[in-house]
């Protein structure tokens, strides 16, 4: 697949200790497509995601080695700020992890730390990011009271449009939905698909539904190891890996 | 005998001691309460409280102990202040940017364990000590030093205790919009751990402005009411110590008196305190 991309994984590598977690995993992710990672639990997805946005950096033990190239520019250089790095990508993490502040201070956060803007420009910001979350006119009203008072879906809704309020590129999610009801996991996905348009979209689940009905791209961890990518149709029509297979038939999970 | 039974009675003589116990503990408060009531209230007059003492360092049986009031609150809200000062860096440092488990933040802990058991009159001998070699006499910031860092250990621990509650993925989730490590220990982890750490300064404020034995070489006694920090500073718990031991009754009654003060106060530091901190927990993630 000829697509443009801007993150190119090389040869990563990264374990826990002497505990192998990821074994010299390549992989180019394509711009404004949703690649979804997928693989039984303990495969390395969720280590691959956070190795992303360098939160392994904070991991007792944790070691990387290979590149990840965003824009060209390494992750790993320990030049690299990090800050900018992790500005351009949102992160949506298993349990929603609202910030423990207001509604309004949740998404004003990012905006205000990386300066984007003065008091006005930043109330724009919020009322935007709502509004396209589909939380406006659920909240607004309430601007004003804590986040941690909204519901479980309403939650994962607003760490996504806290995410988006810093302007990043790419959107990482970490099984997004897996705290979710039905209902608010669906409205998830559907405004994952929707910000496929404007960003590129990195997905971790073990749930082989939501992969089908969401992914353009497929990547297949096992075991730390990348057994098998590509676009979406043909990993899941037909699978050349053996192990692949096994996995989409259920044998492994 | 069946072990039915034998297990019975254990039930049985468990229960007793548990309720003895708290009965103790429970009892006790009350009679101490009751005990510094009751023997200060000859004594309780509006003038213990707005007046300096007449008769030379408290042995007087006129006049008050407003300069031992105001040097408490000062000397202990100085040394607060300072313990506030040290405490948070530190327990920003081994929770936030040392990993939590590491050999660092680990000897840190253990260093302010043996300091929080070390004895308040050593500090005050170790406060005497640093005084002297910095030229300075027995006085207000001598005795808010000595205070502040006998507090340091109490405030730090109890902030540790409660900042390594913080979860991690809320830190995480700080740093992934891009914060700094100092953004996210301000104005999250701090925020979240917020009122317990307004319990860790009251609970330090409470040992500081009770402890004696600190002052009693670095803080000086005055009849006077504090006006600089260079000057010495009268103490509530000194106050109560020189009265007790004064063999006339009505002074030692006045000594019951500034005890019944000094709890109040404390008591109504620890109730704001609360109010506060229920007032702050809205917003904290469970």
């Amino acid at each position: 697949m000829s697509v443009p991309t801007h993150i190119q994984i090389r040869n990563l590598s990264v374990s826990y200790g002497d505990q192998a977690v990821l074994k010299d995993v390549s992989l180019d992710i394509p711009d404004r497509r949703i690649t979804v990672i997928i693989g039984p639990s303990g495969c390395g997805k969720t280590t691959l995601l956070k190795a992303m946005n360098r939160l392994l950096d904070s991991v007792d033990g944790a070691r990387v080695s290979g590149t990840i190239l965003v824009d060209g520019e390494d992750l790993y250089d320990p030049k690299a700020e990090v800050t900018h790095l992790r500005k351009k990508m949102g992160l949506l993490s298993q349990k929603p992890q609202v910030l423990p502040m207001s509604i309004y201070d949740n998404i004003a956060y990012g905006p205000r730390i990386h300066r984007l803007g003065d008091k006005r420009e930043i109330a724009a910001i919020v009322e935007r990011e709502l509004r396209s979350a589909g939380l406006w006119e659920e909240v607004k009203d309430r601007l004003h009271e804590p986040a941690a008072r909204l519901s479980v879906g309403q939650q994962q809704r607003l760490c996504l449009a806290r995410g988006l309020a810093v302007e990043p590129e790419i959107i990482l999610g970490d099984e997004p939905t897996s705290a979710l009801d039905p209902v608010s996991s669906r409205a998830v996905e559907r405004r994952l698909v929707d910000l496929k348009a404007d960003y590129t979209v990195i997905v971790v689940t073990h749930i082989l539904r939501q992969a089908r009905r969401i992914a353009d791209y497929v990547a297949f961890l096992y075991l730390g190891e990348l057994v098998e990518h590509g676009p979406a149709e043909r990993v899941f029509t037909e699978p050349q890996d053996p192990r692949t297979r096994a996995y989409m038939t259920g044998e492994i999970s | 005998m069946r072990t039915g039974g034998r297990r019975a009675i254990e039930e049985g003589i468990f229960k007793v001691l548990m309720i003895g116990s708290t009965a103790l503990v429970v009892s006790s408060l009350i009679l101490i309460l009751g005990t510094v009531v009751v023997k200060s209230l000859p004594a309780l007059r509006l003038s213990m409280l707005f007046q300096t003492p007449k008769g030379g360092y408290y042995l007087g049986k006129e006049g008050g102990i407003l300069n031992a009031i105001l040097g408490s609150l000062y000397l202990a809200g100085g040394a607060t202040l300072f313990a506030v000062v040290v405490s948070l860096p530190v327990v920003l440092n081994i929770n936030l940017y040392a990993r939590r488990t590491s050999a660092f933040a680990t000897l840190t802990r253990f260093a302010l364990d043996v300091l929080w058991g070390v004895p308040s009159i050593v500090y005050g001998a170790f406060g005497f000590v640093v005084m002297m070699s910095l030229g300075l006499r027995a006085s207000l910031l001598a005795g808010v030093i000595t205070v502040g860092l006998l507090e340091v250990p109490i405030m730090a621990r109890a902030m540790d205790e409660v900042m390594r509650l913080v979860p991690l993925p809320l830190l995480d989730a700080s740093s992934a919009l891009g914060a700094t490590r100092l953004e996210t220990a301000l104005k999250v982890a701090v925020r979240q751990a917020l009122p317990g750490l307004i319990t860790a300064v009251l609970i330090a404020f409470g040992r500081g402005i009770g402890d004696a034995a600190s002052v009693l070489f670095t803080a000086g006694f005055t009849d006077s009411v504090p006006t600089s920090l260079f000057r010495p500073a009268a103490t509530l718990p000194l106050a109560i110590f020189f009265q007790l031991g004064s063999p006339v009754p009505e002074v030692q009654q006045r000594a019951y008196a500034s005890a019944a003060i000094l709890t109040l106060i404390v008591l109504a530091a620890s109730l704001a305190g609360r109010a506060l901190a229920r007032k702050l927990r809205r917003n904290i993630i469970k």
